[in-house]
């Protein structure tokens, strides 16, 4: 459930709105749900709202672990060829 | 798409899929439940369950809102459009869905109730002002993803004096049903079911935070994985989850760091708190009555509750005989375990939930998972 | 019969005012609309013949002929309106035939109350188009319905072509083995519309990709006569269209989700409202099933047309007993691609 997607702030608004882009499509939404926003947050977005931040720390660090996997098993693989 | 592509990259994918199947045990089988339909969704949309080893199952739980909602609550709706001439406003995602004698919003809306679809609460509000001698009722539904934004919309009403609007309440909560799921009968040990571990929704943890799955990680001594909604994030959870199993252990992970805190979005949660307080019982359809498992508006705000403002008469939830919603929403039954799949329930004349909504297990399995079964074979003979 | 005569505007001054009942009364009022409108602007020999029905000449060969009811809303959007709509979709439906569009005729329902000018507005669009196709619309027909009764302007247009000898394109020559190509990106037309709905707006510079498609289609016959199915794949997207192929011939087919181009503010769009691109309507967009070995030269026809620069080779036709089509996602992984029940509609979940 829940489609929610992560868009880039390009315009703060009044009344707690908010100007993201996607690609170029523009949307107005809500950023009542958040404590803070600037321009050039990403923020990830659901029925028009806001709902959260995006980090892009925590967002390198999991497509950091993502490609560690395999690495085990191509490091065996080469062992195996160097030995043969 | 940043943010969005790169956790859908196929090398990470062929990597993380072979690191699964080095590190599956091949003497046993897991048994994981998505419990988010976006999850269901985005597994059969991308193919996932073939980059996974044989021995990985998904189980399809009921988090789908759509799906979930009791058939007399839908013809609540219908009810509040067809008797009291209010202007619906709803989620394009309940227009299908057959309520009793398959009476839809759509059918509704075909007969002449005026049935307005919205993108978000924003739009009812602006329906609500641009209609100030008309009533106005937002049709709620959703997990706590979608229950900020209409807890916003009642306090924006309310600011406004939009005293034309109101809001008929239908928000559920996850953690309830997870317990609600692995007490019952059929996840008990020697049981006909088996669950290894969750994949946690990606979103409603955004907003709740991933404290509230502790306390069921421990009671059942199952693994959660919070798991992003990109295909990739799919795969490093099930991974995570099957290391888990695979150690003993049973705790709350979080793979979606990059959106979901321990602590989760507190000004959403605030909001929620201020405007909605939990019923004590619930009906869902395919689990029966759960307890602390839904929301009702508070007295501060009846002013804006629908099911204050306008009588609806009383109704008993009535199924369609065979249809095996029920059991496929708990995850106990398959799609293809129900008669009436691909028969008479199909997407163009859907008996119960599952098929209509897009990430029901039923239309998830029909619009993109392979056509096996014994549907399949009924379908050839016929043929 | 006029008794009195009034001549032309000279210069183009903008209708003003509101269609009401006379216009659609069979009177004078009648009579100058179609004059000072219809006629100015849609102008040429045949419809100049006034007569209640247009005398044609046709070339020898079997007779294509295609209608369409146009009933799109908004009457205006990015890229277009339903005038010009309506000359593409009936010019598009007669060339997939593999015909050459000659002549189109185009009905008017007007709703009482309808302003003139952006009924003007559609008519120079409509003669824009049909100039531009060099298919000229050479009769028609003006009603009024009551206010309520009709949403602005509904347009039939009815076309017909001659199919040229040796030519012979049909849903059910699909048959396994043959390559499956696609003209160009999906979903620009469906998002260009929804960008324009109310209680979904978002701003987008996507336009709909509304085109008259023969001159491609002559081009792509003129090199690979033997082309077994042409298809415009309009309401319902590409999905609906192959697996409409897929059921009347009783094949099977199998995409690669890689090879079909969606640019990225219609994913984008898509992604935000919950839509899957594969179901979004396109109007200047076609699929076209040949033999494999003919693929290569196809391509390098289309790609050397305007409308044909991003075609591309997106599949082939399989033996398949359940007509399903199936895709391989970019991912890895396989999916059915559906065929849709209904409208596709914007979901949260």
């Amino acid at each position: 459930m829940c489609l929610a997607i992560p868009a880039r702030v390009t315009a703060l608004e009044e009344g707690e709105m908010a100007v993201v882009a996607l690609e170029g499509v523009k949307k107005r939404i809500s950023v009542a749900l958040l404590d803070e926003v600037a321009v050039g947050d990403y923020v990830l977005v659901h029925v028009g709202y806001a709902l959260h931040r995006l980090s892009e720390e925590e967002a390198e660090h999991t497509l950091a672990l993502m490609a560690e996997a395999g690495i085990l098993d191509e490091e065996l693989a080469d062992m195996r060829e160097g030995a043969s | 798409m940043k943010y969005v592509d790169e956790f859908r990259d196929r090398a990470l994918a062929e990597k993380l899929a072979r690191q699964i199947a080095e590190e599956a045990r091949p003497e046993r089988d897991y048994h994981f439940m998505e419990f988010c339909g976006g999850h269901t969704h985005a597994i059969f949309r991308y193919g996932v369950q073939d980059l996974m080893p044989k021995n990985v199952h998904f189980v399809h739980g009921p988090g789908c809102p759509v799906c979930v909602l009791p058939v007399r609550r839908l013809d609540d709706a219908v009810e509040l459009a067809e008797r009291h001439g209010v202007i619906l406003t709803t989620y394009g995602d309940m227009m299908r869905v057959p309520g009793t004698k398959q009476r839809s919003l759509i059918r509704a809306k075909a007969d002449g109730a005026d049935i307005r679809m919205v993108y978000s609460t924003l739009d009812a509000l602006k329906i609500a002002r641009d209609n100030p001698d008309r009533q106005v009722v937002f049709f709620a539904i959703g997990f706590e993803t979608t229950t900020p934004p209409t807890a916003v919309a009642i306090r924006q009403a309310e600011a406004e004096g939009l005293a034309n609007f109101s809001v008929f309440c239908n928000h559920v909560l996850t953690p309830a049903a997870i317990g609600h799921i692995l007490d019952s009968p059929d996840f008990a040990p020697g049981g006909p079911a088996r669950i290894d571990g969750f994949l946690g929704p990606s979103h409603v943890s955004a907003v709740i935070g991933s404290k509230p799955y502790e306390a069921a990680a421990v009671k059942y001594a199952k693994p959660v994985v919070i798991a992003g909604f990109e295909p990739l994030d799919v795969m490093q959870s099930v991974l995570m989850l099957i290391r888990q199993v695979n150690e003993g252990r049973a705790e709350v992970e979080n793979e979606y760091t990059r959106v979901v805190t321990r602590e989760g979005n507190r000004k959403a949660q605030a909001l929620v708190d201020d405007v909605f307080e939990v019923r004590p019982s619930f009906e869902w359809r395919g689990l029966g009555e759960v307890e602390n498992s839904a929301l009702r508006i508070r007295e501060a705000y009846s002013a804006f509750d629908a099911e204050k403002r306008f009588a609806v008469s009383e109704k008993q939830s009535r199924e369609t005989k065979s249809c095996e919603c029920p059991a496929i929403l708990r995850g106990v039954k398959k799609p293809t375990d129900c008669k009436l799949f691909g028969t008479v329930c199909t997407p163009d004349s859907p008996m119960g939930s599952c098929m209509v909504s897009s990430e029901g297990a039923c239309a998830a399995y029909w619009s993109y998972g392979r056509f096996r079964g014994p549907a399949e074979d009924k379908k050839g003979a016929a043929a | 019969m006029n008794m009195i005569e009034r001549k032309a505007p000279a210069k183009a001054a903008a209708l003003r005012g509101k269609v009401d009942m006379t216009h659609g009364g069979g009177g004078r009022g009648m009579a100058e609309l179609i004059r000072d409108l219809f006629h100015r602007h849609l102008d040429n020999d045949l419809l100049r013949q006034g007569h209640d029905a247009a005398l044609c000449t046709v070339p020898p060969g079997r007779l294509a002929i295609s209608t369409d009811g146009h009933v799109i809303s908004p009457l205006f959007f990015p890229g277009g309106d339903i005038g010009s709509l309506a000359v593409h979709g009936t010019v598009n439906d007669v060339a997939m035939a593999g015909a050459q569009p000659l002549y189109l005729t185009a009905g008017f329902i007007l709703e009482e109350g309808f302003p003139l000018a952006d009924l003007e507005r559609i008519v120079v669009s409509m003669a824009a188009a049909a100039r531009q196709a060099g298919v000229p619309v050479v009769t028609g027909d003006t009603k009024v319905v009551e206010k309520g009764k009709g949403d602005g302007v509904f347009i039939t247009t009815t076309g017909i072509g001659v199919v040229p000898e040796g030519v012979h394109i049909a849903a059910e020559r699909a048959r396994p083995g043959q390559a499956i190509l696609l003209s160009g990106s999906l979903g620009d037309h469906g998002i260009a519309i929804l960008s324009q709905r109310e209680n979904l707006a978002f701003e987008t510079e996507i336009r709909s990709d509304s085109a008259a498609l023969h001159g491609l289609v002559a081009e792509m016959i003129a090199a690979v006569p033997d082309i077994a199915v042409l298809r415009d794949p309009t309401r319902g997207g590409l999905a609906s269209t192959l697996n409409e192929i897929a059921r009347q011939a009783g094949v099977g087919m199998v995409l690669e989700e890689e090879a079909i181009r969606v640019k990225p503010e219609v994913t984008a769009a898509c992604e935000l409202l919950g839509l899957d691109p594969l179901y979004v309507a396109n109007e200047g967009k076609l699929v076209c099933l040949c033999e494999a070995e003919a693929a290569e030269r196809l391509l390098a026809v289309m790609r050397g047309h305007p409308l044909g620069r991003e075609a591309a080779l997106i599949g082939h036709v399989t033996e398949d007993a359940h007509s399903l089509v199936q895709m391989r996602t970019f991912f890895g992984g396989g999916r059915v691609v559906d065929w849709l029940a209904g409208e596709q509609l914007p979901r949260i979940c």
